[in-house]
């Protein structure tokens, strides 16, 4: 058997050809922002990167906490040195920060829904989006709180393995809500230079949203006896 | 068509300064091509490690000139110690892969020829797959840097068992800094395929070109959006086992130190780990990782074959299903490597189970390319060779996998240069041998020169050759009793295995050396290679459908491409040929075209 490289046939006629529009992609070159900083032109036909990208990290996310959660689970059953501790009282006050932050991101969705769809008259509604971004800030200091209360009672990151496991999840998950953070200041930002995408607010509401059920879960984990 | 005029500009523009042209770059195709670089310095690296290695086991008192430049204390007089020939596999092993495996088939190729075989301009996420890029590279240099260090790289292996990786410097040299950074560089690693995933998946899903349905992607395609799904939950799942085993070195915590445990008189000051924990989260990756190494290579080797067959494979979904399939199934038999760890004999039988099954879809996919081999004229080229060779590899190497899956066998074999000698055909060298064909037919594309076949062919029987006569000796080792990790061999019965270690370290530099050619031939066709044309193979998916070679900043020009045909319409009477490309608006009356 022989090499067979051929010249190639040229495609040139191929290409300035306008075929048919058949198939079934999905289109591709939507991922684009708006050309100019036009709000309302800002509409997905549609479902964005971003809409799929979220489920993406929302998943490995899951992965990572799931992980966490099967070590805590066999540490847990394992040792004979875990002494299960009593959660400070602020995490319960923190929680509802959480949740009512999450509450000022939807009004804030809704309030930018009606902007971007109607007259364009006045200032964009940032206002929700800064009481949100102002919850999640108090939220983030409301965990160091905790720690510090934590640390005042003797406990800390080695300890035992529940004060290990505590400090970890809670400081992993702070980590994710100031990434959820810096997600908010860039949508406020994009809102204040009328860049914002819809799909963008979307998909961090969605990562906000997913903070708190983490959160809740990360609670009840840490609560739980098993 | 799609008119993304002016698009183009605003979602980012061609870069001017050298800086984000060649550096910082945002175009996924620059990202491919510095992932491509890394690889190659890593397989060096990384090839070297395993001459030293080598020859240590043939010739354990040999002094390897210069050998003392690299560790003081780990070669003094230039002969390795016991501790610096397991530091050197410790790091060979992490290098090759992470750093190789990884990020040459699916990392490398992927970004470079993903976007373009679905028809899209970039990936969607352009700054995320730049810190992809960087993050990872950072990664790797903090692995380098254990090389110097006090008391050099980690010695635990690959793997690194608790507790011994959790104890810190009384466990051994290396196993202070050198574990502390060894799973900083893993963790930072997981953050960086993290990044690429996520764009990977996204761009399959949701940037295709116009007409590009799923099943229109070609095989390759598929192969980089199986493993990116398998790399997000892996990935997702190493990184948090690598933060508590780095607290537990530097935070005094206990997740996988025992109490009560003393090593070298000494009692460990630490309260009651679990040694298993990090061997279930270590596995739960390590498993779906020697999947994210081969998947690329199978996607790869499909798309170069069927090229070079003329003809499509017997089942393009049957394949994609098969591929799929092993994603899936490779989670749920990572507790094969804990037979003998102490596991009970139901949890076995459930992890055994899944592991022959996973054997099922690895076999159809061979005989999908052994069925569509028979009777085909195939073109040989370098490509189509090193397609074969891996097809040869894959089935040498799995062969003996099915003694391996099942606990009774295991348990004579593990731990034995049979299982070094399964894992690296099957997942070493197939993959390398993906990389190669990958290399050799896509590079007139990536840089618009074609690489000289001759050199190539020369390249292909060498590294075949030589390869065999490396790993196949390895089983009969393995069934003789030959125990993997040694440093020497000084019991009685495995004396007379000395001989056969000294052929396989000759074998293993002749292997390498060769390599030499290879490296001669991507850098002199880079610069002086014969002027490729835009559809040198005469294929037909989307990357050899641009407007130039290489590719333009925006893949397709203004405007981008719309598809017409499943990837793989060969053998059928089109204007340009026995094929028709998938842009070619030209009917085709094929019995392939199950899309």
């Amino acid at each position: 058997m022989a090499t067979t490289v051929h010249e190639p046939p040229r495609i040139d006629e191929q290409r300035n050809r306008t075929p048919p529009v058949t198939g079934s992609g999905n289109g591709g070159g939507h991922a684009l922002p708006p050309l100019s900083g036009e709000l309302r032109r800002v509409k997905d036909s549609a479902p964005p990167p971003s809409s799929t990208g979220i489920w993406v990290v929302l998943a490995s996310i899951t992965m990572t906490f799931a992980a966490f959660t099967s070590a805590l689970i066999v540490r847990q059953g394992d040792g004979k040195d875990w002494h299960h501790l009593t959660l400070p009282g602020i995490l319960y006050l923190n929680t509802v920060v959480l949740l009512a932050s999450s509450v000022a991101l939807e009004v804030a969705r809704r309030k930018v829904d009606a902007f971007m769809r109607g007259p364009r008259n006045g200032a964009a509604p940032a206002l929700w989006l800064n009481i949100t971004l102002g919850f999640g800030l108090l939220f983030v200091v409301g965990q160091y709180v905790a720690w510090v209360q934590l640390r005042a009672q003797g406990l800390f990151l080695a300890t035992n393995p529940n004060s290990s496991f505590f400090y970890v999840l809670t400081a992993i998950h702070a980590l994710h809500v100031s990434g959820g953070l810096g997600g908010l200041v860039r949508v406020i930002y994009k809102l204040r230079n009328a860049t914002l995408r819809k799909s963008t607010l979307v998909a961090t509401s969605r990562y906000w949203h997913f903070m708190d059920a983490l959160w809740i879960y990360l609670l009840v984990l840490l609560w739980m006896k098993l | 068509m799609h008119d993304m005029s002016g698009h183009a500009a605003v979602h980012h523009g061609e870069p001017t300064s050298f800086i984000h042209k060649h550096v910082f770059s945002l175009d996924h195709k620059v990202i491919g091509k510095q992932y491509y670089g890394l690889a190659l310095v890593a397989v060096l690296i990384g090839m070297v490690l395993s001459w030293l290695m080598r020859i240590h086991l043939g010739w354990t008192n040999y002094a390897i000139p210069g050998l003392h430049l690299l560790s003081a204390n780990g070669a003094p007089g230039n002969v390795m110690t016991p501790e610096y020939y397991l530091q050197l596999m410790t790091m060979h092993a992490t290098i090759m892969v992470f750093f190789v495996l990884t990020t040459a088939p699916f990392a490398a190729f992927g970004n470079y020829f993903l976007p373009i075989q679905a028809g899209a301009e970039d990936m969607p996420f352009p700054h995320f797959n730049m810190m992809s890029f960087w993050v990872t590279f950072t990664g790797f240099l903090v692995l380098v840097a254990s090389f110097f260090v006090s008391d050099g790289p980690t010695l635990g292996g690959w793997t690194q068992y608790a507790p011994l990786s959790a104890l810190g410097p009384v466990g051994g040299p290396g196993e202070g800094w050198g574990v502390v950074l060894w799973a900083t560089s893993i963790a930072i690693f997981c953050v960086g395929q993290l990044l690429g995933s996520l764009n990977f998946i996204t761009t399959t899903l949701d940037m295709r070109c116009k007409g590009m349905s799923l099943w229109r992607l070609p095989l390759s395609a598929w192969g980089w959006f199986i493993t990116s799904c398998m790399g997000l939950t892996a990935f997702a799942v190493l990184m948090p086992g690598c933060i508590l085993l780095i607290l537990d070195h530097v935070a005094g915590t206990s997740f996988f130190v025992p109490s009560n445990l003393v090593l070298n008189d000494q009692l460990q000051p630490h309260s009651g780990g679990s040694t298993l924990l990090w061997q279930h989260l270590f596995w739960f990756f390590g498993h779906p990782e020697v999947y994210i190494a081969i998947v690329p290579g199978m996607g790869i080797v499909s798309h170069v074959l069927i090229t070079n067959l003329r003809r499509p494979m017997l089942s393009h979904r049957v394949l994609v299903y098969s591929m799929g399939a092993l994603g899936v199934l490779s989670y749920m038999v990572y507790g094969h490597h804990m037979f003998v760890s102490g596991m009970n004999p139901v949890s076995s039988l459930a992890f055994s189970f899944p592991t022959l099954v996973i054997t099922i879809p690895s076999t159809i996919v061979v005989l999908i390319w052994l069925g569509s081999l028979y009777g085909a004229k195939i073109r040989i080229n370098a490509a189509s060779l090193f397609a074969l060779g891996f097809i040869s590899m894959f089935i040498s190497g799995g062969v003996s996998g099915f003694f391996l899956a099942q606990p009774s066998t295991d348990i004579m074999l593990h731990a034995t240069y049979f299982v070094v000698g399964h894992f690296h055909l099957v997942m070493g060298v197939a993959a390398m041998f993906g990389i190669f064909a990958g290399t050799y037919f896509w590079f007139p594309k990536m840089y618009g020169r074609m690489m000289n076949e001759t050199l190539g062919k020369i390249h292909f029987w060498c590294t075949f050759v030589g390869a065999y006569a490396i790993f196949m000796p390895f089983h009969y080792l393995g069934l003789a009793g030959n125990v993997r990790r040694y440093q020497a061999f000084v019991a009685d019965y495995m004396q007379p295995l000395i001989p056969l270690h000294q052929f396989i370290t000759v074998a293993a530099l002749f292997t390498g050396a060769v390599q030499v050619i290879f490296l001669y031939n991507l850098i002199h066709s880079r610069f002086a290679g014969q002027q490729a044309t835009d559809n040198p193979w005469q294929a037909t998916s989307l990357e050899w459908s641009t407007p130039t070679t290489p590719p333009p900043h925006n893949n397709f020009g203004d405007t981008l491409p719309e598809v017409f045909h499943d990837p793989y319409q060969y053998g059928v009477q089109g204007s340009a040929g026995d094929y028709v490309m998938q842009t070619s608006p030209e009917q085709v009356n094929s019995p392939h075209d199950e899309a």
